[in-house]
């Protein structure tokens, strides 16, 4: 049991270890373009447009737009990191390696999920940094800033999976997130509060999951959020439960990797 | 105690969901310390075996046990015993050979430390040390299929399983692949390879079996195989040859060059009659040897008998 236990922590280590060395080989791809972005966005959102708009939830627009961006880059990076790595590893057959091991599906799983939070993490505190020198720095409740973050980045990671396991070109994985992730998380409200909208656009809002776990992550730094925060973590949670589950039945059953 | 066979596998079988059936019912047990050949042409269905016995192809019947281990039931156990070495190319070109070692020996649960002290141990082994923080992809073809091997010995397996790993690799460094791999089939390790190489499974291995449209057609010692060869071919190093020769009795004759001439001929069959025509025509031979293809033609009869029994059912 403790040899198995040790087994799998080193298959563990490897795979994360693997997956940071990635990120840090491919900086240039990984961490610099994301970083260029938020800023864009503190730029032009939040010192040219923003200095003209009313506060929201009592804080200037600059600020209520931090966590609204940070979640962004959180979530592409989480999504995009293991979309780009998984496949590549389908892609050039190096998966093979591990599904010929006898690492199980769950530890191979999670060691890819652990890598693209890292990923997704890091530029969430990139763009953090980035966003004190436009606007001093809240976090009113730590605890929650930080369990919302991680789980968000799960549950992108998990999905990012998913979507990397059914992917048969490189098309495939450029598609959701131009088509759907792109557009959710501009709607999910970063950029805004879903009280400034009308119906039925409120309550067409309240469809879109991101719309939960960026208002959990506003509310744990700026304690305002148009969501009631008990019903953000059911849906992070459900959403990593049933993810998590579905990759690993994927894995398992080697969907798109086994013959 | 009897030692439980490296391999061991009972009807295995193969569908793919495309309708192919890549085996019909292969039965096979290999001995431990065995260096084992599995030879067959393309596409008989030798990757197909291997696939399902490293778990990358799920069987559609059968099964199959390592060193008694069951692959289906206790897959994680039998995985630390067997080494692969896949047809194709499969480790990430970005990646430097000693990383991409390491790394493998971490999947086996091997601790880092270890790791690179094998690492080092058979990249050197396989005359790859000097690449080894190269990136992966500038390596030569013949690199790559030893850095594959070198990768496949990091869990130290009691299996080693090599399919068709010296396909469009020269002959220098074929030769030293094998010098590796006999070494560690000496000390110990079971060797099974796969090859539509016919020279290279008689040069190297003890055991046997030829699998064709994914049936076994023949199982047997390479001694015993070769035995059984009713057909031989000698070749005849001559004085010149006249253009055309005409076949002897029996004989089939054909002129290789202006003085070699190989004469095909049921084992056993006299030779005389052939002496008899060539010293008519003034024809001397100086010298005299059996060709050393007897495996390809006894392939060739058995997949042939094999074809004609499969059109005849
Ligand atoms: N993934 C696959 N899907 C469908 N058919 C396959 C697949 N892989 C192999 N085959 C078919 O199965 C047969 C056996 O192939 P394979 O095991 O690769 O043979 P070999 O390794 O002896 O050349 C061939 O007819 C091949 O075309
Ligand atoms: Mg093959």
């Amino acid at each position: 049991m403790s040899h198995t236990f040790t087994h799998n922590l080193v298959a563990l280590k490897t795979i994360v270890r693997r997956e940071i060395m990635r990120i840090v080989r491919i900086w240039s791809q990984t961490l610099i373009p994301p970083a260029i972005t938020a800023s864009l966005y503190f730029i032009i959102f939040g010192t040219v447009i923003g200095s003209h708009l009313h506060n929201v939830h009592g804080y200037p627009y600059m600020t209520y737009l931090v966590p609204g961006l940070v979640m962004m880059q959180i979530i592409t990076n989480s999504y995009g990191n293991i979309t780009s790595s998984f496949f590549g590893a389908k892609f050039q057959r190096f998966v093979e390696e591990m599904l010929v091991s006898p690492t199980p599906s769950w530890v191979i799983l999670s060691g890819y999920i652990i890598g693209a939070m890292v990923r997704g993490l890091t530029l969430g505190v990139i763009v953090l940094l980035i966003s004190t020198a436009f606007t001093s720095l809240h976090v009113e409740h730590p605890l929650i800033t930080l369990t919302t973050a991680m789980l968000t980045s799960m549950v992108f990671a998990l999905a990012g999976f998913v979507n990397a396991v059914f992917a048969k070109k490189f098309d495939d994985i450029a598609i959701v997130p131009s088509f759907v992730l792109t557009p959710l998380t501009y709607l999910g409200g970063v950029f805004y509060s879903i009280d400034q909208l009308g119906e039925p656009w409120h309550t067409i809002s309240l469809a879109n999951p991101i719309l939960y776990m960026v208002n959990a992550f506003r509310y744990g730094m700026l304690g305002v959020s148009d969501i009631h925060i008990g019903v953000a973590y059911a849906v992070m949670a459900f959403f990593a439960v049933t993810l998590g589950g579905f990759g690993l039945f994927l894995l398992h059953r080697g969907i798109g990797m086994r013959s | 105690m009897t030692q439980a066979p490296a391999l061991e596998i009972t009807d295995l079988r193969k569908t793919y969901s495309n309708g192919t059936e890549a085996l019909k019912g292969v039965s096979l047990t290999v001995q431990p310390g065995d260096f084992f050949a599995l030879l067959g042409p393309n596409g008989a269905g030798k990757s197909t075996l291997i696939g399902i016995l490293s778990s990358l192809v799920n069987a559609s019947g059968g099964t199959a046990k390592i060193f008694g281990v069951s692959i289906h039931e206790q897959r994680s156990q039998a995985m630390h015993l067997i080494g692969l070495v896949p047809q194709e190319i499969n480790f990430n070109q970005f990646e430097k050979p000693f990383d991409i070692c390491v790394n493998a020996a971490g999947f086996y649960g091997i601790p880092r430390a270890e790791a690179m002290r094998r690492a080092e141990k058979y990249l050197k082994e396989l005359r790859l040390w000097d690449k080894a923080q190269h990136p992966a992809r500038s390596l030569s073809g013949g690199m790559k299929r030893r850095l594959m091997i070198a990768r496949a010995m990091m869990n130290e397996p009691k299996l080693l399983i090599l399919d068709e790993p010296t396909a469009g690799v020269d002959i220098e460094i074929r030769r030293s692949m094998w010098q590796f791999v006999t070494g560690i089939n000496k000390a110990g390790t079971t060797v099974i390879l796969t090859t539509h190489y016919l020279e290279e499974a008689e040069q190297l291995c003890r055991n046997i079996a030829i699998i064709d449209h994914g049936s076994i057609v023949e199982n047997t010692g390479m001694k015993q195989l070769l035995s059984k060869l009713d057909v031989e071919t000698f070749v005849l190093d001559t004085s010149e040859l006249p253009a055309a020769l005409s076949d002897v009795d029996g004989i089939e004759l054909r002129r290789v060059d202006d003085h070699t001439l190989e004469a095909e001929m049921a084992r056993g069959h006299d030779l005389n009659s052939l002496f008899a025509m060539l010293s008519d025509k003034g024809i001397m031979v100086t010298s005299m040897r059996n060709k050393a293809n007897r495996l390809e033609e006894l392939f060739v009869r058995l997949v042939e008998n094999g074809s004609k029994q499969e059109n005849a059912a």
